[in-house]
């Protein structure tokens, strides 16, 4: 089992006058993991259903292994797909489901019963064959739902938001064996969610979406460490923004007043934003010192969670190792290094 | 008793109480003349009427006539019934409105008026075959009135409703994932009907099933109407006995024997319902 890259090429796709998807182009290496992170109504949605063939783009090429599918139903495309919801057939026993595209394809009963038999063996659901979905806990239907996925060697393999109704312990673990799973299987997934921690967690690669575009794409560490801009930064993980004017090859004068210095300016003049990210807060006296106090502490058991209120109107965010009171006088800073600028309007 | 329990038997209690009502009701107008019907048909310890509508070849033709009539209306309703309802089920709200709308227009108006509506537009003078002959498709009206196709096609009309609501209500609650799942997963139109829609409808089909075979095993009006005296269903034989030959007993003993009838089938779709394969 391999599995091939996937190309969108300019998808574009409108419900009357809203824009779902306004000219999408994303390629996907042959075993690669890649995610599809954004908001509701970003377009993801309709990203996957226009992959999966069940909606059709008003624009643009779905291309997988170099053979254009965008005008292939969703029966010949050779997809496999885990829905939101699951969408287990509630009639059909554990075994029928993961066989219905095994029997769609006319596949002969002995080997039906030999690959279902392996496909269950995969997803450690030996046994469970005779039940019907109603008798399956959440955990339990999912992998059901993975097992007849991946039964009929798909050329990709679609996740839909899978681990949304999972509690957090549950949902860590699917997410390991989905994982597992997809490199043992070589498969080029493509997986949607909302959850930034689970893209990060995943995805060999991130493309954020929103308003129906891509913002981004890159490795989990290049979308955290360097977003693209403002949008991307607030998504995904937690950020401090500062905004303000470049005065010099490496100096930034903050809109409150204060001014920092920064590595990553590249000679650019104008307005700019600095993200950092406030586990590269420091407490205590830094290259940019920042005095203030904090307004609320959160205790997140790994680490303390500060909102600290400094001169000149600036809020900062500070990830932390040793507790504070709310109300404390702190001084808070960041290394020069730690600051990623963003151009362009907000 | 755990508390689950107590809240549980409450429950069935008040909803007991709540049902006393309807259940006289019931008893007064519905079980009492039942049993004085079945009083009637054993008059003086007899069993003669039961003997005379079991043992006469007449009167079992007209028991199967009437089964296979009920039959007949049941599978027209259901051809015609299914598709109608998953159109309705399938499409945006307005048309489910609309559609609605259109099923049930019918209540509105008395079964009689409806049935005398076909004989208008079946007659040997009625609509159909004048506009038939003045467009010179045909020399001589055809006839179209008093036959059994015409107490079919009453039939069907009056009952599509009783067929076409609950297969709706059963198409409207399978998740449209389902159908796109199937698809996906490399299943025709026609076999992920076939393999989910269709068995995930089956308890909407048995109650049409059941709700229209056992109203068309004693309809009368219509067969009265419609066959032009032709066409004999049991109720129709009922009324004569009673209001021609004043022959309760034998009356009452049609009656009861309809009434079991219709309880074996009403019983028996279930049963085979129950069975079905998964």
């Amino acid at each position: 089992m391999k599995g091939v890259d996937l190309r969108i090429d300019s998808v574009a796709k409108h419900y009357g006058p809203v824009v779902a998807l306004g000219g999408v182009s994303l390629t996907v290496a042959a075993g690669e993991f890649l995610t599809i992170l954004g908001p509701s109504g970003s377009g993801k949605t309709t990203l996957l259903k226009v992959i999966a063939g069940f909606e059709y783009p008003d624009a643009g090429h779905i291309v997988v292994g170099g053979a254009d599918i965008t005008d292939v139903s969703p029966a010949k495309r050779n997809v496999g797909m885990v829905f939101q919801n699951y969408a287990l057939f509630p009639h059909m026993t554990v075994a029928r489901n993961v066989g219905f595209p095994l029997q769609m394809r006319g596949v002969p009963k002995p080997e039906l019963r030999d690959r279902v038999f392996r496909a269950l063996a995969l997803v450690e659901l030996q046994g469970y064959e005779e039940r019907l979905p109603a008798q399956l806990s959440g955990g339990q239907q999912q992998r059901v739902a993975l097992a007849r996925a991946v039964v009929f060697d798909p050329t990709l393999l679609l996740l839909d938001e899978p681990f949304g109704a999972l509690d957090r312990k549950l949902r860590e673990s699917m997410q390991l064996e989905v994982r597992r799973l997809q490199r043992r299987l070589g498969l080029t997934t493509v997986f949607i969610t909302h959850d930034q921690e689970e893209a990060l967690v995943l995805s060999d690669r991130i493309a954020v979406m929103d308003g129906g575009v891509v913002r981004q794409v890159g490795t989990p560490d290049e979308v955290y460490e360097r977003p693209a801009d403002d949008f991307v930064a607030a998504f995904i993980g937690e950020s401090n923004l500062l905004a303000g004017q470049v005065a010099g090859p490496d100096r930034v004068l903050l809109d409150g007043g204060a001014s920092v210095t920064v590595t990553d300016l590249d000679g650019g003049k104008g307005r700019v934003r600095l993200l950092v990210r406030p586990e590269k807060m420091v407490i205590g006296p830094a290259t940019n010192s920042f005095s203030g106090t904090v307004v609320e502490a959160v205790y997140l058991g790994q680490a303390h969670k500060l909102r600290v209120r400094a001169a000149g109107g600036i809020e900062l965010l500070v990830r932390g190792d040793r507790p504070m009171e709310a109300g404390e006088e702190v001084t808070v800073g960041f290394a020069p290094q730690d600051a990623h600028v963003l151009r362009g309007s907000a | 008793m755990t508390r689950a329990r107590q809240v549980h038997r409450r429950a069935v209690g008040s909803a007991l109480a709540l049902s006393v009502p309807a259940m006289i009701l019931l008893l007064l107008i519905f079980a009492v003349p039942l049993l004085r019907l079945l009083a009637l048909s054993i008059e003086g310890g007899s069993l003669a009427a039961y003997e005379k509508a079991l043992g006469s070849e007449l009167y079992v033709q007209v028991f199967l006539g009437t089964f296979k009539i009920a039959t007949l209306v049941t599978l027209l309703t259901l051809a015609m019934g299914y598709p109608v309802a998953y159109l309705m089920a399938t499409s945006g709200r307005a048309w489910q409105f609309l559609g609605i709308a259109f099923v049930l227009l019918p209540f509105w108006t008395s079964i009689l008026v409806r049935t005398y509506a076909w004989m208008v537009l079946l007659g040997r003078n009625g609509v159909i075959n004048r506009t038939l002959v003045s467009w010179g498709v045909i020399d001589t009206p055809l006839p179209l009135l008093n036959n059994e196709a015409a107490v079919l096609i009453g039939m069907v009309h009056v009952l599509l409703p009783y067929m076409i609501l609950p297969i709706f209500s059963a198409v409207r609650k399978v998740d449209p994932t389902l159908v796109l799942a199937a698809e996906g997963l490399g299943a025709s139109r026609l076999q992920a009907f076939l393999r989910v829609t269709l068995p995930l409808t089956m308890n909407g089909v048995v109650a049409g099933i059941t709700l229209v075979f056992t109203l068309s095993l004693g309809f009368f009006i219509t067969p009265a109407l419609l066959g032009g005296g032709r066409v004999v269903m049991i109720a129709n034989l009922i009324e004569e006995q009673v209001r021609e030959l004043l022959n309760w007993a034998f009356a009452g003993a049609l009656s009861t024997i309809l009434l079991v009838l219709t309880l074996a089938a009403f019983w028996g779709i279930s049963r085979l319902a129950r069975t079905r394969p998964a």
